[in-house]
């Protein structure tokens, strides 16, 4: 009987030992990431990576809150669920700063890591040392009708003012067939309404913290942008913007319902694809707005690849982003995909590539990229690093619940001046939560 | 009679159950308590020591408290009024004799089996779409201009919704009270000339009133705890924060334990009294 149990025990021991060496000595690297267009066309190019390293990929593809929620919780939790995390501009400095990511301080020399738009470098760094690779990166600038504009009797300046935007908006409105003039985002969450009015209120002289940190939402030049925004969008925007996000309102541009659009760069070469889009023939671009006090309404972000500290496949994750990040990636896409579908806005060499030139958004893709200055976003000075978000901590709870009172100021529910003292009150609570 | 010697074994045998009982609620409990005092900030470092009654003051001023305690109590009383009421009508449609009367039955009780997630998505894409849902169609159809339902009438779309959820439950608890219900007591007042509705008001309704106690107790404890529902539609804005919804923000959102779990021991509390006043109320019933 006791031999038995004792057999039994050993065998189950056994099993114990054999299973664990085989989990420790698989090389497959799990990796969390976005369900946008690019991130899903590289999955669609894993088996060429794990053919080439005999390194496997398993893939989490996430919806990009809850993708934020997922790795936010493994990495402060200590989880460990991840090899490789697909974060932003927002995230990488405030983990870096906690040590929480590997730096990425010894890539290989055919990387070339000089070769990223400095800006992209820039924002995903933290004391000069780079803690993500960036996939893809991004601003924001006008797409807009050219044939509509035309109708209106307008012509778009290359750097356009929120004035001139707001009247060829309204001379481009005709209710009747369905036509807005401009469609902005509305939906509620720091990465929706609020990265868009966050922008666009640098460009009106606001921002969100004096220097000592001060929360400024009851400022004039808040006021300001809000009502702008409000009025604009009461004026030719479509109904029911307040659940409107980057989505809802790419599918209204491409039916053709929208004027103009102001959002991501990456929208571009959806909105010009035949395939997708109504209107892929008659769009141009220019930058994001400004009101002539020095800073355009356009944004800076970039989707990068991070090793979260703890891994046990540091050497083979590294080895995964070097593979993604590259200019063979990028070629290698090109090749089968044609230019306009590469990952846009890493790398230097990309924008000096006569084939890229040809594509009709780049240039002013580039041209907003280079214009976005995340150290020095506001026209005042701040004490954040971040155009469309203040890279703390607390940022993102805040910026979800003033968007929620600056989405419901949208939907008629409340004044501009109800939402953005609401906005400063719960800030202000937030922030002395914080211990600011 | 048990002997001594029985009663110990009988002790000793359900020991493991009511250990594992009291660890599945006392620790989540004492870990919410013991948070609750403490500064527990993950992105800036995790466990930043004790704060004393900083957490339960901060939650309590907070501008978002009372509102969000008044959207709980609107919604959880929206919804319950509507699934007892409608629940004790369809209890009564079902129990009369019909054709198809067990496929009925299926089919009433059809979306308590779906899950929260995928019936918020269905009713905010399918039906409440100001552009493409059924409603907008409806609208158009009779020329009136679509309702944007999840913006103008935020709460009143999520009690519909969440009313659409229960009402099953409440039905299928009032129907097996209903079919208990004795008919010759019916035929005999009917005979001696009370009409339908003084038969409801005066046999049917006391006769449920043990069921209709049990379906707002069991739904009342559930209701507060409404979560998808919300986080699916209209993400916590346009009011329709509730108590649940708030913590959510605090603890994920803002990355504040200390301060949600703060909210979390107000959330039990809150409960109580609401089941206190409950049962107080209707609390007659079960002595019955």
């Amino acid at each position: 009987m006791s031999l038995k149990r004792a057999l039994a025990a050993t065998t189950a021991l056994n099993l114990c030992a054999a299973v664990v060496p085989a989990a420790a000595q698989d090389s497959s690297i799990t990796i969390a990431t976005v369900n946008n267009g690019d991130m899903i066309r590289m999955q669609g190019y894993t088996d060429q990576f794990t053919a080439e390293t005999g390194i496997g990929v398993e893939w989490v593809t996430l919806e990009e809150n809850i993708l934020r929620q997922r790795v936010t919780t493994d990495i402060t939790t200590r989880g460990g669920q991840f090899d490789i995390m697909t974060i932003g501009m927002y995230e990488t400095p405030i983990w870096g700063a906690n040590g929480w990511l590997i730096p990425l301080d010894d890539l290989s020399a055919e990387y070339d890591v000089d070769d990223l738009l400095p800006a992209m470098a820039g924002g995903l760094s933290h004391d000069g040392t780079l803690y993500a690779a960036p996939f893809y990166g991004e601003s924001s600038m006008i797409m807009y009708r050219t044939d509509l504009m035309e109708k209106a009797g307008l012509e778009m300046p290359d750097d356009p003012t929120w004035e001139f935007v707001r009247d060829a908006a309204i001379a481009m409105t005709d209710r009747d067939n369905d036509v807005y003039g401009i469609c902005l985002r509305g939906k509620a969450g720091w990465g929706e309404n609020m990265a868009f009015l966050t922008a666009m209120s640098n460009a009106f002289g606001a921002r969100w913290f004096d220097e000592n940190w001060r929360p400024q939402l009851d400022s004039d030049a808040w006021s300001e942008t809000l009502n702008f925004y409000l009025d604009l969008m009461e004026e030719a925007g479509p109904p029911g913007a307040s659940s409107n996000g980057f989505n809802e309102n790419l599918s209204l541009f491409q039916q053709g319902k929208c004027g103009m659009w102001i959002d991501a760069t990456v929208a571009a070469s959806f909105v010009t694809n035949p395939d997708d889009s109504a209107v892929a023939d008659s769009v141009g671009f220019a930058l994001a707005p400004n009101t002539g006090k020095g800073r355009n309404s356009n944004w800076l972000w970039a989707w990068a690849l991070a090793i979260p500290a703890g891994t046990n496949q540091q050497a083979e994750a590294k080895q995964f982003i070097e593979w993604a990040t590259s200019k063979d990636y990028i070629e290698l896409v090109a090749e089968n995909e044609g230019w306009a579908n590469v990952p846009p806005g890493a790398r230097t060499s990309l924008y000096e590539n006569p084939d890229y030139q040809a594509v009709p958004f780049a240039d002013m893709t580039l041209k907003s990229i280079l214009s976005a200055d995340p150290l020095n976003p506001t026209v005042e000075p701040v004490p954040y690093v971040g155009i469309q978000f203040a890279a703390i901590p607390e940022f993102a709870g805040i910026a979800t619940q003033v968007g929620q009172e600056i989405s419901a100021a949208l939907a008629g529910r409340q004044s501009a001046e109800e939402a953005l003292s609401k906005a400063q009150a719960l800030t202000e609570e937030e922030m002395e939560a914080a211990g600011y | 009679m048990a002997t001594q010697q029985s009663r110990s074994a009988a002790r000793l045998m359900m020991a493991p159950a009511v250990v594992l009982l009291l660890g599945w609620m006392l620790i989540p409990l004492t870990m919410t308590l013991w948070f609750s005092f403490r500064r527990y900030l993950p992105l800036r470092g995790g466990d930043l020591g004790w704060t004393g009654f900083d957490n339960y003051v901060r939650f309590f001023t907070s501008s978002a408290f009372w509102p969000s305690v008044q959207t709980t109590l609107i919604l959880v009383g929206g919804v319950l009024v509507i699934t007892v009421v409608l629940g004790i009508l369809l209890a009564l449609l079902l129990d009369q004799p019909m054709w198809g009367q067990g496929a009925v039955r299926v089919l009433v009780i059809a979306p308590f089996f779906v899950m929260p997630t995928v019936s918020a998505l269905v009713w905010k894409n399918m039906f409440m779409d100001p552009v493409n849902g059924l409603f907008s169609h409806l609208w158009r159809a009779v020329g009136a201009e679509p309702v944007a339902f999840l913006s103008d009438v935020p709460l009143g779309s999520l009690i519909v919704i969440i009313s659409w959820q229960w009402l099953p439950f409440a039905t299928l608890i009032l129907l097996t009270a209903v079919q208990s219900l004795d008919n010759e007591q019916m035929e005999a007042a009917e005979m001696d000339g009370a009409s339908v509705l003084s038969r409801f008001r005066h046999l049917v309704l006391p006769h449920l009133s043990r069921a209709i106690t049990i379906v707002i107790l069991i739904q009342t404890i559930f209701l507060l705890s409404i979560f998808a529902e919300i986080f699916v539609t209209t993400g916590g804005a346009f009011d329709t924060r509730t108590l649940t919804y708030l913590i959510y923000q605090r603890v994920l959102e803002s990355q504040n334990v200390g301060l949600g779990s703060a909210g979390g021991v107000y959330a039990i509390i809150l409960a109580n009294i609401v089941a206190i006043f409950l049962m107080r109320i209707v609390g007659k019933n079960l002595d019955r």
